[in-house]
């Protein structure tokens, strides 16, 4: 280079290494290949390989590397696309290579020296996974693949957005549709449909045919999507309109929600209920945590006092104190709960931040040690627990209630009750005193906000419905022990209120849809539920701390779409008023 | 004002609750002592054996309390995956240990195995490093500026991800240590009836603590890393880099932690992977009893909680007729938890955290 | 009619003391200002106005009644109000919603008038709603109100401030430097906003100011202080002259004092320069 002279082709002269940014290169192709390692050896390659996604073709475990591949083709090629397609391709394969290469060495490492004695998932079964290409077999199989993916993943970076997006959507809802496959097969068998079930779904994932025509439908459907723009045609109507849209599809989602679980089955009811009741702790939670911010790890607590109380009061076992029914018992346990967060509160919501987390957790587990201890064993039934507890609804197994829909039913109602109050408090006084309680404490100290009061009054009301829940609980499963007594359940209500968004009602509806339901419908993931957890928080925290559907967006979503449902403030007045306001 | 009365009724009832919390839990203690020694159940040689085990127990507590107290004083976050860290150390030794002593060197006399040992607690210690420092750029470097919530949400999601991979690695089951035998002969000690394991516990604990101490007492390095834990900024300005200093700390914490694994799993044997889950929680609380961000005080906080966990359920409430008093030796750590954290969050020997200003 | 009085207040950081001995006196219906170099202790000194900090020693006392042994809740519903060095908005809530934050002591409605949405609580929020809209217009904000506090430009932050703690509707204001980080223009902007408030509203104005061009035009007195002492206390003519305030501040800058109107003295960063010394507060360096 000329030392005299800068200009600009000097620089762009400069090693061809730096504008290939090969170094980056080499770096993502490091990264993906570790988290390659890492989900072979943590297992998750061999266990979801169990799922099939197309029937004979394609696993869920194969899956979650392709789209490892995918990924750091995709994202290495987003350096390159700017200066050209056919460099986006060519370093989309280099990183999908080395990231098959580091499952090469895996595979040649393993067949060398038996991993097993340490990790348990470096088997045989896993290295012929790995090897087990379609026309091709052997260790440079990852290579290949890689390779072949990550070219491909730049080639979908260089695709003008009308192909592209209904590209992607179309391959999502491939995943989507294999691993839903055989829930919505199960259903459909018994109605006129299950000859179409059988030819699209197996008993377990899509079949070809049935990959080929979800594919085919959702590309079209997307780029139909794309070209009538029907949302936007849809602000553009005048309010009266939009609501006849929008007011037959809310009643048909709301048959949905309430007919859906009839038709599927008990395991899905289940599995339903389960989510419903979380719901209704994460209602609670999101009072507590999301709306002021006290990040309660003891919640647990609450959920085993309303459980507790409705089991000493109900039971007909040997710990029962009386023989109430169930919806009698109800009202004690939220009231007990109320009280014990009086109680626990008083001391502990003088306590900052982090240190106020701690503590809360630190209570939780007394109470869980306390429950389980013979010390109080005579009245709490140590670790037995309490046993024979009455279901909410005494009604003939061959009634339609029979069952765990009865629980769902009942959840649902009372999160529906818990949503409503927790919607008409935000946006009060109160409501308004928690978030700046959570924004900046002592702001609204000096604004008048008298901190132990708002502090506890949330966190009262957040354990009440806790207590609720854990009511609804004993009452489904029919017993409660200690050991239900979790720190790790005071998480997962954490995660799916974080996850969702904080003091977000829809928001703790699809964290407890996500966090509870898919691990719970899915054996694999439930083996991973906690993992998969811990990397949502961490992902969230640290690309979406306001979580996936947080309250401003879905409040802006809810007015422009007709409906009055939550408000800007500012709207609550009149135009004349506003005039009035502002004398110009 | 109804406001106002309200206000004054909060007051007065907080006040009486406090007081009335410290009186119950004062005379449950010096009732129950009393009570108890009167009883006549125990004898001395009782309470000694107890104590060592608490000693034990607390040196263990006290290693893993550094790594909470150092993170604390640089940045303050409680670094709710430090557990984790610790057990990820204990099956680093683990492996290495069993690697070696499937070359026999654990058969080949005390030297060779205290060498076998020193080698296991490097290996945990390597592992404990890496993976505290992964975590350090991963899931708080980016969250530094975030409001105090974030990060620690970020490491409690840090906390399960590390337990539940381990778990998928190296499966579910308890892992036994190979301690060798003469570790788990009686030691010659007087009063205290400990086994050699639980001296070289507590030796090596004490040993390695004070060479962390002079460390960041007398070191360059450590000296940085004070500085940087007092003021951030004032550091930046003389010249010190403020993220060298804070990955550094977290070195520090992970190798005392990685270390801890090592002893955990020759005096207990039993390793798994939620093994990290409690002594964490409780390492934590010695961290705020003897003042967070207070290296002397992680230490004096860690033996305390050994022994009032060892000693405090017999003495405080077998007097009371209380049924199996060792159920109960969590509750008590908890209860010490929370008595710290609502009477006397400085600690013991005072915080030492940079003052946030108003 | 003495509003404010601080007696002998003293407030010590372990080794450090913050504030020393310090008396001061505000009258109903002044604007007033505490000036002095960085960390004479003009923040501290009010974060024991508003109950933040404990004095160590010393009283304060408004309209008659003590303070300073109250929490900063119960200073706020004496009506007490004030703005932060470092602006301290609700980030994730819009502007209206921190006005109304603010109006928190003058709404009564309980929680469970929130939830069966009564009539009277109904009312009183559209009243709240109304006012808060007020208040936004007085400080120049109106058609923000939807606007996340933390979208904001700087100096509508600042505004916002200021409409937050007015919606309190206190009868004195605390300002910690409400200009710092704006230019001329929008400082005159806020200086006209601050006498408004005490000609319109009537309500008792405390500065805390870096900027002498604010402090001088505004200000009927002026409170120096220097490592939490009071150093000088008088009007700003008589501050200008103040040799012990000059040397505090400026130390070797007392040629520029002398030189006139003439010399264009820029403000820098740290020292400020004083206006002519010919005794008029409202003049102004090009």
């Amino acid at each position: 280079m000329s030392a005299a002279t800068i200009q600009p082709t000097d620089m762009a002269g400069a090693s061809a290494a730096d504008t290939w940014r090969l170094r980056r290169v080499l770096q993502i192709g490091v990264i993906a290949g570790v988290v390659a390692i890492y989900l072979c050896l943590v297992g998750i390659v061999p266990v979801f390989a169990e799922r099939p996604l197309i029937v004979g073709v394609l696993e869920l475990g194969q899956s979650a590397l392709l789209i490892t591949f995918g990924a750091a083709g995709y994202v290495a090629g987003m350096d390159q696309i700017k200066a050209s397609w056919l460099r986006a391709i060519v370093v989309g394969a280099i990183v999908g290579a080395i990231t098959g290469a580091f499952l090469t060495g895996l595979v040649l490492l393993g067949e060398a020296v038996d991993l097993r004695a340490v990790f348990l998932n470096a088997s045989p079964t896993l290295y012929a996974l790995l090897t087990d290409g379609i026309v091709l077999t052997g260790p440079i199989v990852p290579i290949v693949v890689g390779t072949i993916t990550g070219a491909l993943a730049g080639v979908i970076l260089g695709l003008p957005t009308v192909i592209r997006v209904p590209l992607v959507i179309g391959l999502s809802s491939l995943l989507f549709f294999g691993l839903f496959a055989g829930l919505l097969r199960t259903p459909m068998l018994v109605t006129p449909l299950k000859d179409f079930a059988r030819f699209m779904f197996g008993p377990e994932g899509l079949t070809v045919a049935g990959a080929i025509i979800v594919f085919v439908v959702s590309v079209g459907a997307t780029a139909i999507v794309r070209r009538t723009k029907p949302r936007q045609r849809m602000n553009a109507l005048p309010p009266r309109q939009r609501r006849l849209v929008v007011g037959p599809l809310g009643l048909l989602t709301l048959a949905f929600i309430l007919l859906f679980p009839l038709a599927m089955g008990p395991f899905f009811a289940q599995v339903i209920a389960l989510v419903a009741i979380f719901v209704l702790l994460g209602m609670g939670l999101n009072i507590t945590l999301g709306l002021a911010g006290l990040l309660d790890l003891g919640f647990v607590a609450f959920f085993a006092v309303g459980a507790y109380t409705v089991a000493l009061l109900t039971s007909t076992a040997e710990y029962g104190l009386a023989e109430l029914s169930f919806w009698q018992a109800v009202p004690f346990a939220v009231l007990f709960a109320m009280l014990f967060g009086l109680i626990l509160g008083l001391p502990i919501l003088r306590i900052r931040g982090d240190y106020l987390a701690i503590a809360t957790l630190g209570f939780g587990e007394i109470i869980r040690i306390l429950a389980g201890s013979d010390l109080l064993k005579p009245v709490l039934g140590g670790p037995r627990g309490i046993l024979n507890i009455p279901k909410p609804l005494d009604v003939p197994p061959t009634h339609f209630l029979s069952g765990p829909v009865q629980i769902y039913y009942i959840a649902l109602a009372f999160a529906a009750v818990v949503a409503f109050i927790a919607w008409r408090l935000r946006s009060s006084r109160l409501g308004r005193s928690w978030m700046a309680v959570r924004e900046d404490e002592d702001v609204a100290e000096g604004m008048g906000v008298n901190l132990v009061q708002t502090k506890l009054l949330a966190y009262m009301l957040g354990g009440a419905f806790a207590g609720l829940a854990g009511a609804i609980s004993a009452g489904l499963i029919g017993s409660i022990f200690a050991s239900s007594i979790q720190l790790q359940l005071s998480i997962n209500v954490a995660a799916i209120v974080i996850v969702g968004g904080m003091g977000s009602i829809p928001g703790v509806v699809l964290g407890a849809l996500i966090l509870v339901g898919l691990p719970e419908l899915f054996r694999e993931f439930s083996d991973y539920r906690l993992l998969f957890y811990g990397l949502a928080l961490m992902v969230i925290m640290i690309l979406r701390p306001e979580g996936l559907l947080p309250s401003r967006v879905t409040r802006r979503e809810l007015h422009t779409g007709g409906e009055l449902l939550d408000v800007p403030d500012s709207e609550l007045i009149t135009d004349e008023e506003r005039r009035e306001a502002s004398p110009r | 004002m109804n406001a106002r009365k309200l206000d004054r009724v909060t007051d007065v009832a907080i006040n009486v609750f406090m007081w009335a919390f410290k009186a119950v839990v004062i005379a449950v203690v010096v009732v129950g002592s009393v009570l108890t020694l009167l009883s006549g159940t125990y004898a001395p040689a009782d309470w000694f054996e107890l104590a060592g085990a608490g000693l034990t127990q607390g040196s263990i507590y006290a290693m893993i309390a550094l790594g909470y107290t150092m993170v604390y004083g640089i940045l303050r976050m409680i670094n709710f995956a430090h557990g984790e860290i610790f057990m990820a150390g204990s099956f680093g030794g683990y492996f290495a240990l069993v690697a070696l002593a499937s070359t026999g060197m654990l058969a080949q006399g005390v030297a060779v195995s205290l060498f076998a040992i020193v080698l296991a607690i490097l290996a945990a210690m390597a592992v404990s490093v890496i993976l505290a420092v992964g975590v350090e750029r991963i899931a708080y470097r980016p969250l530094r500026d975030a409001p105090r919530l974030v990060p620690l949400i970020s490491a409690i999601g840090a906390s399960l991800f590390l337990q539940y991979s381990f778990r998928g690695f190296f499966g579910s089951g308890i892992y036994a240590y190979p301690t060798p035998d003469f570790l788990k002969q009686d030691a010659p000690i007087p009063l205290l009836s400990m086994r050699w394991v639980d001296v070289l516990v507590v030796v090596a604990s004490l040993a390695m603590m004070t060479v962390l101490y002079l460390f960041v007492m007398r070191s360059k390095l450590g000296t940085s890393i004070r500085a940087v834990s007092e003021d951030q900024g004032t550091a930046a300005l003389m010249g010190i880099d403020a993220n060298r200093a804070i990955v550094m700390t977290f070195v520090i914490g992970a190798a005392m932690a990685g270390a801890a694994g090592v002893l955990y799993g020759l005096a207990f044997i039993q390793v798994t992977y939620a093994m990290g889950v409690i002594p964490g929680i409780k390492a934590f609380t010695a961290a705020v009893l003897g003042g967070i961000g207070n290296v002397p005080g992680a230490l004096l906080g860690g033996l305390f909680l050994g022994l009032i966990e060892a000693i405090g359920p017999t003495l405080f409430l077998s007097g009371f007729g209380v049924p199996a008093t060792n159920q109960l030796k969590d509750a008590v750590a908890f209860t010490m938890l929370v008595l710290v954290l609502v009477f006397r969050p400085s600690g013991i020997l005072g915080e030492r955290v940079a003052r946030s200003r108003a | 009619m003495s509003l404010l009085t601080a007696n002998q207040v003293t407030k010590r950081f372990g080794g450090l003391t913050a504030v020393s001995e310090l008396d001061f006196e505000l009258a109903e219906g002044a604007i007033a200002s505490v000036i002095g170099p960085n960390g004479a202790g003009k923040t501290t000194f009010f974060n024991c106005l508003t109950g933040f900090f404990h004095v160590d020693e010393g009283s304060i006392t408004f309209a008659g009644d003590p303070i300073h042994t109250l929490r900063p809740d119960e200073v706020a519903h004496y009506g007490i109000s004030r703005t932060y060095q470092n602006i301290r908005l609700f980030a994730s809530m819009t502007a209206i919603e921190n006005i109304l934050v603010g109006q928190h002591n003058h709404l009564h409605s309980s929680w469970l008038g929130a939830i069966f949405r009564t009539r009277a609580q109904r009312r009183e929020e559209r009243e709240a709603h109304v006012e808060a809209l007020r208040l936004l217009d007085f400080v120049g904000l109106i058609g923000r109100g939807d606007s996340l506090a933390v979208k904001l430009p700087y100096g509508d932050q600042r505004r916002l401030e200021v409409a937050r703690a007015l919606a309190n509707k206190p009868r004195l204001l605390l300002l910690d430097e409400p200009t710092a980080g704006m230019n001329p223009s929008e400082s005159h902007q806020m200086t006209e906003l601050f006498r408004q408030l005490r000609g319109d509203l009537g309500i008792t104005v405390l500065l805390i100011e870096h900027e002498m061009r604010v402090v001088m035009d505004i200000s009927e007195k002026i409170t120096v202080l220097d490592y939490g002492r009071k150093i000088a206390e008088g009007t700003p003519a008589e501050i200008q002259k103040d040799p012990l305030v000059i040397e505090a501040y400026l130390g070797r800058a007392t040629e520029a004092d002398e030189a006139g109107p003439a010399d264009p003295v820029g403000p820098s960063d740290d020292v400020e320069a004083l206006p002519p010394s010919d005794g008029d507060p409202s003049g102004s360096i090009t």
